[in-house]
């Protein structure tokens, strides 16, 4: 690695660093854009005690799913878990903890996160379970609850093309919370389907600015779709 | 008779006006998209960062990356634009959505939802809701009237946990259209066949009744 180059050659040097009780933020929604190389790379090193922020916990056998499987995960941060028995059966268990976050806010989170902003104000879960025990202030004869943003040690990110720079372009509807991931880890890890040479990529059409990447790997993804669902053509 | 959940559609579909961005929630809501009037364009935004969802995709169009928030495979119509969660929220939060309809367990007459969870039962998450209602000026509420059992779920206060508080001001349900106002449900249409005397008993919060309540024509 040199100068702006951030291509690191495996997972193993990718996640370097990874320690017990570490914070990793992770990007995807259902299992749309999710980092599959990390969160293998994850389960490979058995690393234990995290607490993961990512909208959603994959699935049983796939996407942070796997991370359950050998108990790694002491904590989630995630606006829907539904899709997952055995993060269920754990829950129940007492054996992983959940913080039930509203989408937008879970977003917004992150997003302040990485640029600064240590807190905000938002309506959204003002009166509910949500609100209890925070801060509220009234703006405009309308109240609001104070939500603390998220930093991670690590972010996790999935990417459609990067050039060595690490300027990351995201594909469709796999874009979600990726960007915001990338900008609130001490360490972004961003996997992408295609690295190429700077200058390749409209500058114009870079979703998220190499300054937030520390590390970037071409992997290779297996893409589940959770939901096919189609019609007559 | 009660409205199918195909009428629930239609009459929601007649909220729409031509230029209208449009989120739909998971369920009989999603049902809304089949009924937007010929010559009428709608937007729909699904949360996950798609604004002009389409159909969903013939089996040689189908793409892992093109999701709604339902996590099925979709399409984009032409003009669509795909953006970030933080900008997908942005749009919702800040006040930018026409329209959104969603489903719930519970409404009260102080304009209470709860539908994301029961304690003990179901702790799937609230997902995008919480934001959708307290981010929406015009919501509608697309629910059965009462439960299997005829419980009520048009109340005095919601017993379930919330996910929002004082949000809702349009309840479309399998028996009536009704709003609230002044801490009090307000019915405004009937379903075809239905009467008032069954909708008063199954609405268990305050209820306003004016003298003549139309019924809704399919």
């Amino acid at each position: 690695m040199s100068g702006f180059d951030k291509v690191v050659n495996s997972y193993e040097e990718a996640m370097a660093g990874l320690e017990d009780d570490m914070t990793v933020i992770a990007g995807g929604f259902g299992l749309c854009g999710i980092p599959e190389g990390c969160i293998a790379q994850i389960k490979k090193m058995g690393t234990k005690g995290l607490t993961v922020v990512s909208n959603n916990c994959g699935v049983d056998g796939f996407g942070l799913g796997i991370l359950l499987e050998d108990k790694q995960v002491k904590k989630m941060v995630s606006s829907y878990v539904g899709e997952n028995a055995l993060f269920m059966k754990q829950l129940l268990e007492g054996e992983l903890e959940v913080e039930l976050t509203p989408q937008g806010t879970l977003a917004e989170k992150m997003r302040a996160g990485g640029a600064g902003i240590p807190a905000f104000y938002t309506a959204t879960g003002y009166g509910t379970l949500v609100g209890e025990g925070k801060d509220v202030r009234e703006f405009d004869g309308r109240n609001y609850i104070l939500e603390e943003s998220i930093t991670g040690d690590f972010a996790i990110v999935k990417g459609w093309k990067a050039d060595r720079y690490g300027n990351v372009i995201y594909r469709h509807t796999a874009q979600n919370f990726n960007p915001m991931a990338a900008t609130a880890g001490k360490i972004t890890v961003v996997e992408v389907e295609e690295i190429v040479e700077p200058g390749e990529l409209d500058p114009t059409q870079i979703h998220t600015p190499g300054i937030y990447v520390d590390r970037l790997i071409q992997g290779t993804f297996e893409k589940r779709i959770e939901q096919r669902t189609v019609r007559e053509a | 008779m009660a409205l199918s959940r195909e009428q629930m559609a239609m009459r929601v579909a007649r909220e729409l006006q031509d230029g209208y961005y449009v989120n739909l929630g998971i369920g009989i809501p999603t049902l809304v998209a089949n009924y937007i009037p010929d010559g009428m364009e709608v937007m729909l935004q699904s949360e996950n960062g798609l604004l002009g969802m389409g159909q969903f995709p013939t089996e040689d169009e189908v793409d892992a990356d093109m999701i709604n928030a339902g996590k099925q495979t979709v399409t984009a119509v032409t003009g669509a634009s795909i953006f970030s969660s933080a900008e997908s929220f942005a749009m919702i939060r800040g006040g930018h959505v026409d329209l959104t309809v969603l489903g719930a367990f519970e409404v009260d007459v102080a304009g209470n939802i709860a539908s994301y969870m029961i304690p003990g039962k179901l702790i799937k998450g609230m997902g995008g809701a919480m934001d959708l209602v307290a981010g929406a000026d015009n919501i509608i509420v697309l629910m059965t009237h009462a439960s299997k059992h005829g419980e009520s779920k048009l109340l005095t206060k919601c017993s379930l946990p919330l996910t929002g508080a004082g949000c809702i001001k349009k309840v479309l349900t399998d028996l009536a259209y009704l709003e609230i106002e002044d801490g009090k449900f307000h019915l405004k249409e009937r379903a075809p066949g239905v009467s008032v005397e069954e909708i008063v008993e199954k609405t268990e919060g305050e209820l306003v009744v004016p003298d003549h309540v139309p019924e809704m024509q399919f």
